[in-house]
């Protein structure tokens, strides 16, 4: 498999992450030798095999619905890049 | 003092021989005279481990010490630390300090551990030589041109330099035990779901665990007793019962059965780092062990399944990195899209970017079945291929690495001949088994790593063939030139 700049812009776009013009062929090349290892999967006949998510077999648990936490906004806003009265900022979303 | 163990500094601290303010000053004043040359701290916390050293003192005064109080410990800076800076690594959390502690931090400070440092690390844990790091290169204490591996570099090389008597570190796809091997020290990943993740910046949530870096096994044992057990918190926490890992350190293992795989002593494996494993088991053998070949046929195949799951993962944990909570936020973005896209592109480094990318494709529609299902279906061959040799036998023993130490800058521009390194560390994630990594010996004055594999939750049998070995033989002694 090999990822064209268009596959890769557009893999980029998907991911939230600018990449600089200049980089997207080796990007481009980079990519598309992990590909092309990971790729080595497919010499082995999977046919009937269940998929596993986690090696132990576990379920999530479940607790009851109850408040476990308390606030802790102007502690954990301090760490915010931009707020305001308590609020979170980001660029106008809605004109 | 500095080249003792954490047994022997719990000896010397609990007799007076010294007192936990002397000591953590002398370790502070280690990491000062090296941290220059060797990068392995991005944070020294002077002030915060004399508080803690003296409050310790006062806990030993009133006779509330357990073995490791007044030690100081370094901490792997992926571990959130209330009050402190807590980057992982990368750019993006240059200016994080983190709110809360870890479980393991926690657990810890409880235990009235001194926090000395957060070592240095792969970007968000991603690499095996500790290049990816923002913070720069870390230097392996044996030879200063190579690196230390990773992603637990700054802790694997920070216990070998004996900067810090013992170190934490986690493990996804080896990163405590190839950096254990590479350095020369002691280095346990536990069981998936035996130490809390809660608190531990995700990378693959279903391939992480937390474990300790150390000397040796005994030590190991030790800070195992401190950090392991269920957590409420993280939801794939083991509710398992949990081991005094110091209890079978000194059982004879006499008759314990060896599997070597065939394929971990394959072409793959340089000859000389083969001579060194092979004297450390028959080092075992002579112990009263025996051994057999065995079969892990699909070892080959974990490479590419770990470099889908991992990626998989690591994209959809990173995802939460938007620059509007927490992180680095780009200069005036024009519109959301570019916040969210520029302030990631400048945050990430190279690695992240490039895992990042293959995760989001491996996960896009259309390419989900031929990649992650198929990784998960062979992820669930490579957990039989184990679980059928541990039929057999006991555990399973080989080389940690591929090879010594390598230099750096040497592989940083090829990820593949990097991941393919991997090869014996990756499969025991997946499977999510225990396995440690102890010093078997050296090739050109670079030390060689012996892992030793287990069945689920068996830590102290992993500890004590580890510890036994480490009483008969001396590797895990040796102290790099210029740091004894």
């Amino acid at each position: 498999m090999s990822l064209d700049k268009s596959e890769v812009q557009k893999i980029a776009w998907l991911a939230r992450l600018s990449i600089d013009e200049q980089d997207i062929s080796t990007y481009s090349d980079e990519l598309s030798n992990i590909l092309g290892l990971v790729e080595t999967m497919n010499s082995v006949d999977t046919d009937g095999i269940s998929p596993i998510a986690h090696p132990l077999d576990l379920t999530a648990r479940l607790r009851a619905d109850a408040v476990t936490e308390v606030n802790q906004r102007e502690q954990f806003q301090k760490n915010a890049p931009l707020t305001d009265n308590g609020c979170y900022l980001v660029p106008k979303v809605i004109e | 003092m500095h080249q003792s163990t954490l047994a022997q500094l719990s000896t010397a601290l609990e007799s007076n021989q010294i007192s936990s303010e002397e000591l953590t000053t002398l370790y502070l004043d280690r990491c000062k005279q090296f941290n220059g040359s060797l990068n392995c701290f991005i944070t020294i916390n002077e002030e915060l481990a004399l508080d803690q050293a003296k409050s310790a003192d006062q806990q030993r005064a009133a006779g509330n010490a357990s073995p490791l109080t007044g030690i100081p410990i370094a901490q792997k800076d992926i571990f959130c630390t209330n009050g402190i800076k807590t980057s992982c690594g990368s750019k993006m959390l240059d200016n994080f300090i983190a709110p809360y502690d870890a479980t393991v931090i926690e657990k810890m400070n409880a235990a009235g551990i001194v926090n000395i440092g957060k070592t240095n690390m792969d970007e968000f844990a991603m690499g095996s030589s500790n290049e990816t790091s923002f913070y720069g290169a870390v230097k392996n204490p044996w030879d200063q041109d190579t690196v230390p591996g990773g992603s637990s570099g700054g802790s694997a090389s920070a216990v070998a330099a004996r900067l810090s008597p013992a170190a934490t570190g986690t493990d996804t796809g080896g990163s405590i035990r190839q950096p254990a091997s590479l350095c020369g020290i002691t280095g346990l990943k536990p069981t998936y779901g035996r130490v809390s993740r809660y608190g531990m910046i995700a990378f693959a949530s279903s391939l992480d665990q937390g474990g300790p870096m150390t000397q040796t096994a005994e030590d190991a044992a030790l800070m195992m007793n401190v950090i392991a057990g269920f957590d409420e918190r993280d939801s794939t926490s083991a509710e398992h019962p949990v081991d005094d890992y110091t209890a079978r350190l000194n059982d004879s293992i006499e008759g314990l059965k060896i599997g070597l795989p065939k394929e971990y002593f394959g072409e793959g494996l340089d000859s000389n780092i083969a001579k060194i494993v092979e004297a450390g088991i028959k080092e075992l053998e002579k112990l009263g062990a025996t051994c057999k070949e065995i079969e892990l046929p699909n070892t080959e195949l974990s490479i590419p399944a770990y470099y889908v799951v991992a990626p998989a993962e690591c994209s959809s944990n990173l995802s939460r990195f938007d620059s509007v909570r927490f992180g680095h936020r780009c200069e005036n973005p024009k519109d959301l899209s570019d916040l969210y896209c520029r302030s990631r592109g400048e945050g990430f480094g190279k690695e992240v970017k490039r895992r990042i990318m293959i995760g989001a494709y491996v996960l896009s529609a259309g390419y989900y079945d031929a990649y992650y299902l198929k990784a998960q279906k062979i992820r669930h061959l490579i957990r039989d291929d184990f679980q059928n040799a541990l039929k057999d036998v006991d555990v399973i023993a080989g080389p940690t690495a591929t090879g010594t130490a390598f230099k750096l800058n040497e592989m940083i521009d090829d990820p593949v001949s990097m991941y393919l390194s991997d090869l014996y560390t990756v499969s025991v994630n997946l499977a999510g088994l225990p396995a440690i990594s102890v010093p078997a010996g050296f090739v050109n004055n670079l030390p060689v790593g012996l892992q030793l594999i287990g069945n689920y939750f068996e830590e102290s049998r992993l500890l004590n063939i580890a510890h036994r070995f480490q009483q008969a033989t001396d590797h895990h002694k040796a102290i790099p030139e210029g740091f004894e």
